[in-house]
């Protein structure tokens, strides 16, 4: 479950951003909608524990992230999110499978290297990119990374995926497919969805949404 | 998959920029070595081959030629000396005995030496095959001359004139092989010997069969003795005894001090040149590990927010710097060894020298902990960096 209460964030002491109080059961997918300067990024780091928020309070797994320590911050992270980014970042120098065992390598969570293995060419071959398990990600299409850095973010069977404009390059056929492999996935996986975007065509997919408006400090909880 | 694994992947991935650093690193540490393994060999063979010898007398000219000639046998004789002054010499009191030699040709570029059974006894050298000579034109082969002339126990060859031409030979005087002695790193490896008569022998004139035996011993010239001092007066009190002969006494501990000071002055060169070189490859280290950070930073921001500790990333770091610095350390060591080789090969040729010991010495192994530990802290110092990462800053800041 996904908790966020009252919480208001601050870069610089003098201007703050506020955010509304939501929530998100487990297993379920949420929607985080909102124009550019909005807080969208800024949101998504604070639950993940990238950043810590000035007041309120973000409960995620059941962990409250202000009550833990940085380690103990990085070690959820590892175990417990899975993160897709709107770039596609990864190692440039591992294959696509290399960066696939990452998570489970940083993270330290037992899996098998036979079970890491099977899961892995799994995922790939479920998300189309199974061919270019032995490739490095610069010889992949956009199309490619993409869905190699969903594979990625689920690898490690976390409790909350997390995707940061997931369609913003992509057009309305790949938009679908893109959103449609991140719903499967996490569903198959068990896992919590939560989606930030500006990207409007996906508000007809979501009722369960918060739509963060353009003032940074007046946000709405719909 | 270990941390190991993506240093070395990451490595890899710069082919360039990874080889620029090691290489640079290896010719550092490999000079070093070089020299250390260079100057330990020679050092060696020189204390060697000095072993108990106190004083050398030979005919006035340069000491320090003295002692290369008679001592080294790297270098040509400063003259020849009378036998019957010579002799004097060793009855002297402050003197405990002395070994005549006498030599002025060459087989192959290897000197025949003219002595007695003392010289090979001084430096401990045993036969492997037949005997030690005992008539006129009859030698003993050092184990490098042997092994490398491929002359053996009943051959026959024949000198040739100097020391290291082969053009002006001896035909009428024959040479027989009786012997060969076992290696014993020392310069008789590099030596035929056989006795003074032989020497003689191969430059007497028909006048010499007219003369009397008294006028005959007057004549007889030698090269060179070498003595062991039985008081230390002899060093103070034989310069004066040779003040109005052709003739001087050279100190083999005092005249190698000297060569090594003016040795010195070149090696200290060279060492602070690798040196340079060393600090190079490090602040080369330093700039590729930065260089490395600036351009995969969205990378280690990603391996923050999959579970990596700023501890892991450095560790990650340090190991690229590490496995860099390791890997120009082993090559350097290689390079080193190369180059010894070749060094050794010209010396041989040239001075009958063999610095042949590849082998790790103990002061490398604190040349090699300690390139290895520099490059490790020029990776450190940007490595650092990692700790204060503000990962959602870095990841925003696309």
């Amino acid at each position: 479950m996904i908790d966020v209460s009252d919480v208001s964030f601050s870069y610089d002491g003098v201007h703050e951003l506020r955010f509304p109080t939501f929530s998100c059961r487990n297993g379920g997918k949420l929607l985080l909608l909102g124009n550019s300067g909005t807080g969208k990024t800024t949101l998504l780091h604070l639950m993940c524990g990238l950043l810590r928020p000035t007041k309120g309070s973000i409960i995620v797994s059941g962990k409250d992230l202000g009550g833990m320590s940085d380690r103990e911050l990085d070690n959820f992270r590892g175990r417990e999110l899975g993160i897709v980014f709107q770039q596609s970042y990864f190692v440039q120098s591992l294959t696509v499978e290399e960066n696939l065992a990452l998570p489970n390598l940083l993270s330290k969570k037992p899996i098998s290297s036979k079970d890491l293995k099977k899961r892995t060419l799994e995922l790939l071959d479920r998300l189309g990119v199974g061919h270019k398990s032995k490739s490095r990600p610069k010889d992949l299409s956009v199309g490619e990374q993409q869905r190699a850095s969903i594979a990625r973010a689920l690898v490690h069977y976390p409790s909350v995926v997390f995707a940061d404009e997931p369609s913003s390059a992509l057009d309305d056929t790949s938009t679908e497919s893109v959103i449609k492999l991140l719903e499967e996935e996490t569903a198959n996986a068990g896992a919590t969805l939560i989606i930030v975007t500006h990207d409007s065509r996906l508000k007809a997919r979501y009722s369960d949404r918060v739509e963060l408006t353009t003032t940074s400090s007046s946000l709405n909880h719909v | 998959m270990r941390l190991t694994y993506i240093a070395r992947r990451n490595l890899v991935s710069k082919p360039l920029q990874t080889a620029l650093s090691a290489i640079l690193l290896a010719f550092g540490v490999g000079m070093v070595s070089l020299m250390m393994l260079a100057e330990r060999q020679m050092t060696e063979q020189f204390e060697r081959n000095i072993k108990d010898i106190d004083l050398v007398l030979g005919a006035k000219g340069s000491p320090l030629q003295l002692i290369l000639a008679n001592v080294y046998h790297i270098d040509a004789p400063t003259g020849n000396i009378s036998l019957a002054a010579a002799d004097k010499i060793m009855r002297n009191p402050y003197i405990e005995s002395g070994i005549p030699l006498a030599y002025g040709d060459n087989f192959h570029g290897y000197r025949i030496v003219g002595t007695n059974e003392s010289y090979p006894n001084h430096y401990s050298v045993e036969l492997s095959k037949g005997n030690l000579w005992e008539n006129a034109f009859e030698v003993t082969l050092g184990a490098t001359v042997a092994d490398k002339s491929g002359l053996k126990v009943g051959d026959h060859f024949f000198s040739a004139h100097g020391l290291t031409d082969g053009t002006d030979v001896h035909e009428d005087k024959t040479f027989t092989v009786v012997g060969v002695f076992k290696r014993s790193n020392s310069v008789i490896d590099k030596l035929i010997l056989t006795n003074i008569e032989t020497i003689w022998g191969v430059h007497a004139g028909h006048e010499n069969s007219e003369l009397s035996e008294e006028e005959l011993y007057a004549s007889r010239e030698i090269t060179a003795v070498l003595l062991k001092k039985r008081n230390p007066m002899a060093i103070l009190t034989l310069p004066n005894l040779l003040k109005e002969t052709n003739m001087q006494v050279a100190l083999p501990a005092i005249e190698i001090n000297r060569l090594n000071q003016q040795f010195g002055i070149g090696a200290a060169t060279l060492r602070a040149i690798a040196l340079l070189i060393m600090a190079l490859s490090f602040a080369s280290i330093f700039i590729s590990v930065f260089d490395n950070m600036q351009a995969r930073r969205f990378e280690l921001a990603l391996m923050r927010t999959m579970g990596g500790t700023p501890a892991t990333l450095y560790k990650l770091l340090l190991l690229e710097g590490g496995l860099l610095s390791l890997g120009g350390v082993v090559l350097g060591l290689i390079v080193s060894r190369v180059g010894l080789f070749v060094l050794a090969s010209a010396i041989e040729d040239k001075f009958q020298y063999d610095l042949g010991d590849l082998g790790i010495l103990p002061t490398e192994i604190y040349l090699a902990l300690g390139a290895t530990f520099v490059g490790l802290l020029a990776a450190a110092l940007p490595a650092f960096k990692t700790l204060r990462m503000d990962i959602s800053k870095t990841l925003s800041n696309e």
